[in-house]
């Protein structure tokens, strides 16, 4: 991220240039001691500031550490063209959870996000998208009501402006507190991405760590193309879950990106560091020299 | 607790029926004799006690009805297709890897009119249950449904499913075939379909493996089925760390056939005979075949764009 950028445009782009430094760790504008951040795969730790540099890949193992909704979207919007939606919409207590309110609250105040999603619009190396992160800091990432509304408005609104659709997952699956009201929220966003597909609409999805559970088995799998980020844990029943079941241990490197590549499930493992070119890419060749049979 | 309630109605069921035996294989001579007179009463006694104990069981609790939800005593998939439809073809295999018998699917009459019905197949013993996997599918059983119910709109067939299921298949291969994917491609593909789709949830129905043959026009819910996004257990284990207390979770989760009615999730409630589905098969089929004629006869008058209109918007406006 570039400190100089920040003031060079208006105020919307700076609140979230300031809400994607904030996710990234590196808020606070006065000297700070060194804040050290441990890699949770090799256990080396390196400063803040590096990390960011690296944009939170490991530079001692290449581990791709989870990030901060508005920090990736900071990654692959051009600058000066984010606009969020939905950025109110919040979700209700509709079980009457015990306990539920005051733990969304304290999520909220932790993470500085509404829900579990940001969606937006924006540009990708110039071409206009709608994109939505799951930040998996904001209860795991779970879809509740409210992140099933924001993904499929964000889907109805890429269908009405013909924009091309990014999703970037990362969730352990349907919210629990939310009850049946969450499991409704697979049907209703893999509908709305059904209506948007057979209307022509271009669906990137990117799974990032961790996708699991209902968002596996909705959106997230039914991208036209579809991304992971190395060593992301990808699949639908937990590991944990499938050890108890079946009773033994499961092989290395099972339910991570490059084993689903191997089965068939992802197009490409796309490093962090090629994210925004990779997208770029992918946009182009759906957008440019469209002409025959369009 | 509905269990030792039903323990006691069953061992009185037991008890009548053997009386009752007793009474009509008796010699005439002892009717003759008087020696009968001894057994009336009880046999009056044990209805009585019997009566009471089934009236106990109209304000039933949340875990109640996951237990009768779950009861072995239930009808199956099978006993819905023999019983409701006539003249059924068994559709097997996904075309792609293996055929997997914990989903029954296939083409049948219902009233007359071709239809294609597809559920989990949990089995009602044991052995049965093993041979189907407790009615747990792997994505080879949604990809079948899938086919049958493409097929089904190929043709014009209205579409009815049963769901009863723990949850889709946790284990390795399910994993690596895509269990994930599977499912969220019937989401996906069932929301667009131009046939109607009723879906009936018989028993149990936790979590994307429910969900997997549920998305519908009508849903339909058995009194003392349950639906929710996962079983109890899990729910509770997940938030609680802590399993055994699943009978709270029951209470707060929301997930009896009323409740659901009241969100409007489901549109119609099917009456069960006191005690239980188990205890009247043939009381429960005939609500059933009564609310499924109605519904299919509703759905049926609209047309294949407007039926995909009603489905979307049913699950759109389902959240905030």
């Amino acid at each position: 991220m570039d400190v100089g950028k920040i003031f060079a445009v208006g105020s919307r782009e700076r609140t979230f240039q300031l809400k994607a430094r904030r996710d990234a760790g590196l808020d606070s504008p006065r000297w700070q001691p060194p804040h050290y951040f441990t890699c949770k795969k090799c256990e080396r730790r390196a400063t803040r500031q590096t990390w960011a540099s690296t944009l939170y890949v490991c530079p001692n193992c290449g581990h791709h550490q989870p990030i901060g909704g508005y920090y990736r979207l900071s990654m692959v919007l051009d600058h000066g063209s984010f606009r969020e939606l939905d950025a109110e919409l919040q979700s209700k207590n509709v079980l009457d959870f015990p306990g539920y309110d005051e733990k969304l609250e304290a999520q909220r105040a932790k993470t500085g996000l509404a829900d579990a999603v940001v969606t937006a619009t924006g540009k990708v190396g110039g071409v206009p998208v709608v994109a939505a992160v799951l930040d998996s800091r904001f209860f795991m990432g779970s879809m509740g009501t409210a992140v099933g509304e924001k993904i499929t408005r964000a889907v109805e609104f890429a269908a009405k402006k013909d924009l091309p659709l990014i999703i970037f997952s990362a969730s352990g699956g349907a919210r629990m507190q939310e009850g049946i009201f969450s499991l409704m929220q697979m049907a209703k966003t893999s509908a709305a991405i059904q209506r948007f597909q057979a209307k022509g609409g271009l669906y990137i999805s990117y799974l990032t760590h961790p996708t699991t559970g209902g968002v596996t088995a909705s959106f997230a799998s039914l991208g036209d193309i579809t991304l992971a980020e190395p060593g992301a844990l990808i699949g639908f029943a937990g590991p944990r879950v499938i050890e108890q079941t079946i009773g033994q241990k499961l092989p290395q490197g099972f339910q991570r990106a490059e084993y689903l590549l191997d089965h068939g499930f992802v197009d490409q493992v796309v490093p962090r560091s090629e994210m925004k070119a990779t997208l770029t890419r992918i946009l182009k060749l759906h957008t440019q020299g469209r002409k025959h049979g369009a | 607790m509905i269990k030792d309630i039903l323990k006691e109605v069953e061992d009185l069921d037991a008890a009548i029926n053997a009386a009752r035996e007793a009474g009509a294989t008796d010699d005439p001579a002892d009717a003759l004799l008087g020696n009968d007179g001894a057994d009336t009463p009880d046999l009056e006694v044990m209805e009585a006690r019997r009566t009471e104990l089934l009236n106990q069981c109209t304000d039933l609790t949340a875990a109640d009805r996951v237990f009768l939800a779950r009861h072995q005593g239930r009808p199956r998939i099978d006993e819905y297709i023999n019983v409701l439809f006539t003249d059924f073809f068994e559709q097997r295999g996904d075309r792609q890897c293996r055929e997997d018998p914990s989903i029954l699917g296939g083409i049948a009459r219902y009233k007359g009119l071709p239809v294609t019905v597809i559920g989990h197949r949990k089995g009602s013993n044991t052995e049965e249950n093993i041979r189907y996997n407790f009615g747990m599918p792997g994505p080879e059983g949604y990809r079948k449904a899938l086919r049958l119910m493409k097929q089904a709109e190929k043709f014009g067939r209205p579409i009815i499913t049963f769901i009863d299921t723990p949850g889709a298949y946790p284990g390795k291969e399910a994993e690596e075939r895509g269990q994930g994917e599977a499912i969220a491609r019937n989401l996906a593909e069932m929301s667009g379909l131009t046939v109607p789709v009723i879906s009936v949830v018989t028993g149990e129905g936790s979590s994307g493996g429910a969900l997997g043959l549920g998305v519908a026009n009508h849903i339909l819910m058995l009194e003392n089925a349950v639906y929710s996004v996962l079983s109890p257990e899990g729910f509770a284990s997940i938030l609680w760390k802590d399993s055994s207390r699943s009978g709270e979770a029951c209470e707060i989760m929301k997930l009896t056939a009323h409740d659901l009615q009241q969100d409007g999730i489901v549109e119609e409630v099917i009456p069960e005979p006191l005690g239980g589905a188990q205890r009247d098969h043939k009381a429960l089929f005939t609500a059933l075949d009564a609310a499924l004629q109605r519904h299919l006869t509703q759905l049926c008058k609209l047309g294949g764009k407007a039926l995909a209109e009603q489905r979307y918007k049913k699950y759109r406006q389902i959240g905030l």
